[in-house]
């Protein structure tokens, strides 16, 4: 794992993709690796019409599974739940037989309107973003992935014009590059909210 | 009769032996027929004394040419390009003119001398430049809208510069030709206004110029319509030939510029339908006549004076290239020109062109320059003309590589700056294609052959142009070469394919849409070229099949998953059946191979749309499918 660089796919899912002042720029941030696979869900599959087969095989080519997004009614765009629907399916996902997705690592990078002191027991939507994406927690963990807490950017409205998402990028960028090269402590990750609440806890300085 | 055709031959051979070849070698067409010129005159002597009578006849070309510049400005496009014309244009002219003159002054030449000698270096080659843009995809950028604001006011500049030579006579010259013409066979010219009182005189030249306008707008329209309805397209070109040639006519009679007449007339009819096939009709003889111009003028050079004044004119060449650069530079640098658009402007446009040649025999037929000098200035402007392709190999191989390192930051916001969209055909079909791409703000050219048609579209305000979309030429006039995409309905199986393979083998990057009748029609447009292919049919019978099924009770939903299954399916297997359509020899018709195929696509079909849904886990439909009963005994 030291040696040989991990494969991610980036499943991004904006439907208003123009209108993006987070999500896209991180999707643009992302390109230029050979190991990062972009996928434009929303751009390949305009009609929903979602190719199992070609899906199934994308998943079984990598080893790092992101969904890319802005948070929706505390949960994905529709269509990633679609691709959960049509792509995980029964014999390839999970089941005796659904051992494709085993040992590959699974999380989220995704912007949310609220502030993040919202985004508590005492806040107005009352839960974490972590206990919000517990679905796709369960998700993973059924389908035998390692699950790491979201990156997110709160308060994404107005992260532009408060020149907070420059260093967003640059986190997310070495962020990338740390999982790229298998420098994650997942140990570490899984205690934590957010990727970015303690980027420098979760990568391993490089050998 | 038998020396009109040697002859004819002769200059018709060496343009179509030259022309070719200095294209293939990048030197670009006019510089062929200069060659040609060269090589059927001085060099060889196949040609002699009657160059001069068949140049008088070929300067027809030009006004040919003014007619096509003024049906490429619509009054709108003219008027929001002013800033550029005027002040560029103007500028380029003023100083040209100005530095020229002075240096003519300072060698002891008389001011009007000095002063057509500056009007006539001023000018650059339309010819030359627009056609090396074009060849190298440079039109569209600043640089070359820059380079055609200047070429268009030099263009338009010529007619009143036509009308001021005489004003520049010299007597002394005036009174030899004079002399010489009293002695020759002089006939009286036809004239409306000679003999005519002042006031009439002008009264009449303004009824003219606006029975032109008028005419033009309300009668020419009419009469297009009615011969296009004739559907004979050598009648239209007539029609369109009888237009210039009247309206030259009418211009001499009344004494005016018919280059003038022919401009106004082309502004009056741009916005007209009719603009691209005028366009299309015209251009052929436009370039032959131009290109017969343009060899009369290789054939005219006379090798006795290059060879004794050899050095006198390479200097003159040089310097004369090196103040037009200079001029063009310091222009570049008030309108803040940048990187290569600065360069494309200073080295494209630093040589002398066509239109000097016009004007320098023009200039000596009303005794304006003596014989030696205009001599001399012809081999100045025809080389600099011969250099011109130096300095775009400058352009190309020093200036572009040391700036495309800083342009490339600069090159992201233009990506949105593409060419319109051409639709072929604007029937049903065509309709709902433009009707979209026009709510998106996307930029059409319309074409159709049915003028009623192309009348109805206008009505709608559709910019629309009749035409037989599948001929070259008015592709080409329609803007072929800038577009992005081509989009072809034309109600003909035939012309659809030939349009499509002609614009696949000319245009390798152009985005080719087409609408095909049935699937053999769409396997023979697949094989001619086009990106995407859709049955004109294919889409609204399957949604009415999904209807047909909704109305036995299927639900909703799966109706429209059948759909999806059955577009699904057939796509799998195209590729199969195209394949086969395309090793079949037997003139493309359906084969029993084929068939095959086709049946055992149906049963694939069959198979996705019939197939037990309770409990599947493969096959053509499986999204949504239900896990297997006692599935969670896995995870006890």
């Amino acid at each position: 794992m030291e040696s040989q660089q991990n494969r991610v796919l980036i499943l991004y899912a904006h439907p208003s993709s123009a209108r993006s002042e987070v999500n896209s720029p991180l999707l643009q941030a992302s390109r230029g690796r050979e190991a990062v696979t972009l996928v434009d869900l929303y751009g390949e599959y305009p009609d929903y019409r979602i190719s199992i087969d070609r899906e199934q095989q994308r998943l079984r080519e990598h080893d790092v599974i992101v969904f890319m997004f802005p948070l929706y009614w505390y949960s994905t765009p529709s269509i990633l739940k679609e691709w959960q629907d049509l792509v995980l399916e029964y014999g390839f996902a999970y089941g005796t037989e659904g051992t494709a997705l085993h040992g590959k690592t699974f999380f989220c990078a995704l912007s949310a309107g609220g502030a993040e002191k919202a985004y508590h027991a005492e806040g107005y939507n009352h839960f974490t973003i972590r206990e919000l994406l517990q679905p796709l927690e369960q998700t993973a963990r059924l389908t035998g992935m390692a699950y790491l807490p979201p990156f997110a950017l709160f308060g994404s409205r107005t992260a532009v014009d408060e020149g907070r998402l420059s260093g967003h990028i640059a986190d997310w960028e070495r962020l990338l590059d740390a999982v790229i090269e298998g420098r994650i402590d997942t140990d570490d990750a899984a205690t934590l909210s957010t990727l970015n609440d303690d980027l420098s806890r979760v990568i391993r300085s490089k050998a | 009769m038998t020396a009109y055709f040697v002859q004819a031959f002769i200059y018709l051979c060496a343009a179509v032996i030259a022309v070719p070849l200095a294209r293939k070698l990048g030197l670009g067409s006019v510089l062929g027929y200069l060659v040609a010129g060269v090589v059927i005159g001085p060099v060889t002597g196949l040609v002699g004394q009657e160059t001069v009578a068949i140049q008088h006849f070929a300067e027809f070309g030009v006004v040919m040419m003014l007619f096509l510049v003024g049906l490429e400005l619509e009054p709108r496009s003219l008027w929001q390009m002013r800033n550029r014309l005027l002040g560029l244009g103007g500028l380029q002219m003023a100083l040209t003119t100005a530095a020229f003159a002075g240096i003519s002054l300072l060698a002891g030449l008389g001011w009007t001398v000095a002063l057509a000698v500056g009007l006539i270096l001023s000018l650059s080659s339309t010819a030359i430049v627009l056609q090396t843009l074009g060849e190298k995809g440079l039109t569209k950028t600043e640089g070359g809208q820059s380079s055609f604001s200047v070429l268009l006011f030099q263009d338009i500049a010529v007619i009143p510069i036509l009308a001021l030579m005489p004003l520049l006579a010299l007597p002394e010259l005036l009174d030899q030709s004079q002399a010489l013409s009293t002695g020759a066979d002089h006939h009286e010219e036809l004239s409306l206004v000679a003999g005519l009182a002042p006031w009439a005189h002008a009264a009449v030249v303004v009824a003219a110029v606006a029975g032109l306008v008028v005419g033009g707008h309300f009668v020419s329209r009419p009469m297009f319509r009615y011969v296009a309805a004739s559907g004979l397209r050598e009648v239209f070109t007539a029609a369109a030939l009888m237009l210039v040639i009247g309206i030259a006519a009418l211009m001499s009679l009344v004494g005016l510029s018919p280059a003038l007449g022919t401009f106004l007339a082309g502004v009056v009819l741009a916005s007209s339908e009719f603009r691209h096939e005028l366009e299309a009709d015209i251009e052929p003889f436009k370039g032959l006549l131009l290109g017969l111009f343009f060899i009369t003028v290789g054939a005219g050079i006379n090798f006795n004076v290059l060879a004794d004044n050899l050095e006198t004119v390479l200097l003159a060449t040089g310097g004369l290239m090196l103040v037009k650069a200079i001029v063009l530079l310091l222009l570049a640098l008030l309108f803040k020109l940048q990187g290569t658009d600065r360069w494309l402007l200073t080295l494209g446009l630093a040589q002398a062109g066509e239109f000097g040649f016009v004007l320098l025999s023009y200039a000596s037929q009303h005794s304006v320059l003596p014989g030696h000098l205009s001599q001399l200035l012809a081999l100045v402007v025809g080389l600099s003309m011969f250099l011109t392709p130096v300095l775009f190999i400058l352009l190309d191989k020093v200036i572009v590589p040391r700036y495309t390192k800083t342009d490339q930051s600069a090159a992201y916001d233009e990506i949105g700056a593409s060419g319109p969209v051409i639709i072929a055909g604007i029937g049903r079909f065509g309709q709902i294609v433009n009707r979209m791409l026009v709510a998106h703000g996307v930029e059409t050219v319309v074409l159709d052959s049915q003028s009623g048609q192309i009348e109805n579209m206008r009505k709608l305000n559709v910019r629309s142009f009749f035409g037989d979309a599948s001929r070259a030429d008015l592709l080409h006039a329609a803007g072929i070469d800038e577009a992005s995409l081509l989009v072809i309905a034309i109600d003909d199986r035939g012309r659809a394919v030939d349009l499509v393979k002609h614009a696949r083998e000319n245009h390798p990057k152009l985005k080719i849409l087409a609408r095909a009748f049935d699937r053999g029609h769409g396997y023979e447009l697949r094989h001619a070229g086009a990106d995407v292919i859709l049955s004109e049919t294919y889409h609204s019978a399957l949604q009415m099949a999904g209807e047909a099924l909704r109305g036995l009770g299927v639900h909703p939903f799966t109706a429209e998953q059948m759909k999806y299954a059955f577009v699904e399916t057939e796509q799998a297997e195209n590729e199969k059946l195209y394949q086969s359509w395309l090793h079949e020899e037997e003139g493309r018709a359906f084969t029993q191979h084929y068939r095959e195929l086709f049946m055992k696509l149906e049963a694939l079909l069959a198979d996705a749309m019939q197939s037990d849904r309770t409990d599947r886990h493969s096959g053509a439909e499986r999204g949504w499918t239900p896990p297997p009963k006692g599935y969670t005994e896995d995870f006890q």
